[in-house]
């Protein structure tokens, strides 16, 4: 079958075959490989990307649902200007160490902040929960979303008149 | 006599981010399964749906008829070229692809090469194997009675399911203060199976150059150096023709240190086709057929004086190996370095036996996050602390006290012979109780007794011996344990160190740098950090049991100082002064009594590469390799509260603060070893509370994918309160000890102490991890779960 998804701003059509996951999609007929594959069953979160406006576990996402649909990876974070500010946070705050979760990570986080631009601690961890890290213990990851959430304010603040 | 950096104003190993975090946020790093070759095949393996079965037939004729498959390839296959069996890091064989019998579940059955991935999978599921099954030992304490089935008979003459007995102390003088003891309290505890589970799983892509007949093996690897040198032996290739490269691995702990079959098989695959094959495992093939650590079914005895002196400790274990013994630990120490189960303490004696066996499981135990049977032996003797604690009815945190090596003994040499090389114990302890605010804590547990509320306050101490060898006491299957460095001095004065050692996240790129930018008066940034590529680095033997700092980081420094001397020729050349008028403070070669003649590395290298006249003694390099022979272990330590509050209606427990407070020696970037304490009391939550591999009776895995296999999420882990002191190792050559592993090795006892105290009201003495709900809600009701 054919389909048309917009990844990061730009139209790919493929032919694909029909069971074609959206994890395969991503990294083997586009050659994204910021999204990872981590376990297969919705557990592990390394395989998060944006379904338009949603994070989605694209492990378990048939490549076919994303036709006609908007997919934002990693490599669509930041800008032309720079990083993201959750980019620029983890790799301030230590929020990543072997970085096999951190692109999942920071799509869940962007999305978080741009929801709730003010998270508590908790509230973090429990927007984190439906994904795992093996090394960080998630302490510093908390911190690098805390730490976003306060530049994105500053920022935000500051571009006001 | 180790010297301490140059410390001077400013610490010299200040760095912000990590070197490797620019790619990793961009989703530019390069993990094994993000590489694609032109022409590249996929490789997927045919499991054991049984644990123990007489294979009686294959038939892969379906299977190699699918359109798009290229080769399917069996146990009789790669006998023909003498590759069906490949060597353990235990030096036990392993079947690659099943000839004779299958013997766990999950086993490696057949190989297939397909187009693509699918296609690979697919075709699996044509192909017909006849099994014959076999009874089978999945519970140990069975494993060595007489009617068990032999699982290993492909080792005849031997007719049993034992690997070894191995022992260590003084028995005699063990029994003989056990005797005379005043209080003798015994256990029995089980240290479950579990699995390191990296969220990366294993995998290669092999690429066989038909036209050089060179072999590039890309691959998730935390010793490149190991694992070429095995290959080259059981591929019977050349090993100079062999390239095993070691890109970007998402996690290790310990799984990705030994060789696994589908490495093999990729290699067979591409030697068979002529063409790039990838093989990948998924969840569930991770979690069922690659090394799990642990398993050890263990029974401790504490002796003691009425008064809380602690006297003597016995350990007896029953090791289960799985099914064929793929434990990655020294040569002669079959039960790794579990002998430290005397622990923190002054004893007068003590005595631990091992016995080895052979079970229907998958093989190993490999040391997840620890340093070769550490974690099992801290967890035994802090059990046996507490227990003694509720026997003589003490504080087990004053019990601790009275009892751990005080600073004046060390370099102590423990009662099964490690000679520990320098602590601070009671400090440490001291500086955790501090943070914890340990007095008010019981005041608070009290009172929550009083209304009917269950919190709980865990201690824990442990002492971890980490960076192993000496190469001529430890070997992996023959190779001494050491490491290589390879300091390269650009004539602009940037530097690229390749060290044999192999990061997993832990930010060799980083760390490294600063040591090398530290001793040479550099800028990180000046400085390039190369690993995880044969064909670019010094042999060693890799990344695990904490012994990258401990190890490779004393090459780096021992390379940097062999620069630095070769540089103070240069630098007398260039001044035309004699070396012995040279001194090196402050980041470079000063005239002794005028600081202000003074020559950096950068302006050495230039002139060493330059037409100036260097003398006799120099050829015109600055580079320095070395290979780092450790004199001994290093041993960190530490002490770790932990409190949670037991829901007993439930059985839940919240783990609610967890104090860690860690001695390293010096830390090179605390950042850094900050986050792997985080990380190691991530593993204390999930192996305490929730991780086990467990097994039906009929050798069936019921942990084989993340829904089964409870790994901590954010929610589960507190935010940890972490204290550090610093006592320098004596013979590292900056002072540092490995720290990768500590927090996984102490911190499960703490977690486990703590729900036992918190349920002490009900009368639990202890009860086995991992601690679910359901597990704690049996103990409370004294009922067996």
């Amino acid at each position: 079958m054919q389909i048309t998804v917009n990844v990061n701003g730009t139209e790919h059509a493929r032919v694909i075959e029909p069971r074609l996951l959206l994890i395969h999609f991503i990294r083997d007929e586009l050659g994204l490989t910021g999204s990872h594959w981590g376990c297969d069953t919705s557990n592990c979160g390394a395989c998060v990307v944006w379904l338009d406006e949603t994070p989605v576990k694209s492990c378990t996402v048939l490549a076919a649902m994303a036709d006609g649909r908007n997919v934002m990876t990693v490599e669509g974070l930041g800008s032309d200007r720079g990083l993201d500010v959750v980019q620029q946070a983890f790799a301030r705050c230590h929020g990543l160490q072997c970085g096999f979760c951190t692109p999942g990570m920071m799509l869940t986080a962007r999305w978080l902040l741009d929801h709730h631009p003010d998270p508590s601690d908790a509230e973090i961890r429990e927007a984190l929960s439906g994904q795992i890290c093996r090394c960080t213990g998630y302490e510093n990851i908390v911190r690098s979303v805390r730490w976003a959430a306060e530049q994105q304010a500053v920022n935000n603040h500051g571009q006001q008149p | 006599m180790a010297s301490s950096p140059d410390l001077g104003q400013k610490d010299p190993y200040e760095y912000s981010s990590r070197k490797e975090d620019a790619r990793f946020v961009r989703g530019k790093g390069t993990f094994v399964d993000d590489i694609a070759l032109p022409g590249m095949l996929h490789g997927a393996i045919l499991r054991s749906p049984l644990a123990h079965a007489r294979v009686v037939s294959i038939d892969i004729t379906a299977a190699a008829a699918h359109p798009m498959v290229e080769a399917v390839i069996t146990g009789a296959m790669l006998a023909e070229r003498g590759l069906a069996w490949m060597p353990t890091l235990s030096a036990d064989v392993q079947a690659v692809l099943a000839t004779d019998k299958v013997r766990f579940q999950g086993q490696e059955v057949a190989f297939v090469v397909a187009r693509d991935r699918y296609s690979a999978r697919d075709a699996l599921e044509l192909i017909n194997v006849d099994y014959e099954p076999l009874p089978v030992v999945i519970d140990a304490t069975r494993a060595l009675d007489a009617d068990a089935p032999i699982i290993r008979d492909d080792l005849a003459p031997r007719s049993d399911n034992k690997i070894f007995d191995w022992a260590a102390g003084d028995k005699a003088a063990t029994d003989a203060v056990f005797e005379r003891a005043e209080v003798v309290v015994a256990q029995d505890l089980l240290y479950p199976r579990s699995h390191p589970a990296p969220l990366e799983t294993c995998g290669a892509v092999a690429d066989m150059d038909q036209v050089t007949g060179k072999l590039t093996i890309r691959m998730t690897s935390q010793a490149p150096h190991a694992h070429r040198t095995l290959f080259a032996m059981i591929t019977g290739l050349p090993e100079h023709k062999i390239r095993v490269v070691s890109p970007d691995i998402g996690g290790g702990f310990g799984n990705k240190a030994p060789i696994y079959p589908g490495y093999l098989c990729a290699i067979a695959g591409s030697i068979i086709t002529g063409k790039p094959v990838k093989w990948v495992e998924d969840r569930s093939e991770n979690l069922m057929s690659t090394s799990f650590a642990r398993d050890y079914h263990m029974r401790g005895e504490i002796a003691a004086t009425r008064d809380g002196e602690i006297l003597g400790l016995r350990a007896s274990v029953l090791a289960d190996h799985g099914a064929f013994n793929g434990a990655a630990q020294p040569t002669k120490y079959p039960a790794g370095f579990f002998h430290i189960f005397t622990g923190s303490y002054n004893l007068r004696a003590a005595y631990c036996e091992v016995t080895g066996v052979y079970t229907n499981k998958a093989p190993g135990g490999v040391a997840y996050s620890c340093s070769f049977r550490i974690t099992e032996a801290v967890y035994l003797v802090e059990r046996m602390v507490d227990l003694l604690a509720r026997e003589l009815e003490m504080d087990p945190a004053a019990l601790r006290m009275k009892n751990l090596l005080r600073p004046e003994q060390f370099p102590y040499t423990c009662p099964t012979g490690l000679e520990y090389d320098s602590g601070d114990y009671p400090r440490a302890l001291q500086v955790a109780m501090d943070i914890a605010g340990y007095a008010k804590l019981r005041e608070e547990q009290a009172a929550k007794r009083e209304r009917g509320e269950y919190m709980g306050i865990g201690v824990s101490f442990f002492t971890e011996g980490v960076g192993a060898g000496p190469k001529h006491q430890m070997d992996i299957i023959g190779f001494g344990m050491a490491d290589g460095a390879d300091l390269r001095i650009h004539p602009t004065g940037k530097a690229v160190l390749a060290v044999s050692c192999q990061t997993q996240g832990q930010g060799h790129e980083t760390t490294f740098a600063q040591i090398v930018a530290a001793e040479l008066g550099l800028s990180p940034d000046d400085v390039e950090v190369v690993h995880g590529d044969t064909d670019r680095t010094p042999f060693g033997l890799g990344t695990y049991g904490s012994r990258s700092t401990a190890v490779s980081g004393a090459a780096a420094v021992v390379a940097a100082r062999k620069v630095r001397q070769r540089a103070k020729l240069v630098a007398a050349a260039m001044m035309e002064a004699s070396p012995d008028d040279l001194e090196w403070t402050e980041g470079a070669w000063r005239m002794k009594g005028d600081a202000d003649q003074a020559r950096g590395i950068a302006e050495i290298a230039m002139a060493a590469h330059s037409s100036l006249d260097l003398g006799a003694d120099i050829d015109g390099h600055l580079d320095a390799m070395t290979v780092y022979n450790p004199p001994n272990l290093t041993f960190p330590f530490g002490a770790y509260i932990c409190v949670t509050d037991v829901d007993p209606g439930t059985g839940e427990v919240i783990v609610r603060r967890f104090i860690a407070v860690d001695d390293c020696g010096v830390r090179v970037n605390p950042m850094i070893v900050e986050g792997q304490v985080h990380r190691g009391l991530a593993d204390g939550v999930g192996m305490a509370l929730m991780q086990i591999i467990a097994f039906d009776a009929n050798g069936n895995c019921l942990a084989g994918s993340f829904m089964d296999y409870l790994l901590p999420t954010a929610v589960e882990c507190p935010s940890p309160e972490l204290g550090a002191t610093v006592t320098p190792s004596p013979h590292h050559p900056i002072g540092a000890k490995g720290i990768g592993e500590s927090a996984t090795v102490g911190s499960p006892a703490a977690v486990v102490n703590s729900v036992i105290d918190a349920l002490a009201p009900f009368g639990v003495r202890h009860a086995d991890m991992p601690l679910t709900p359901a597990a704690v809600w049996c103990a409370i009701q004294q009922a067996p779960h």
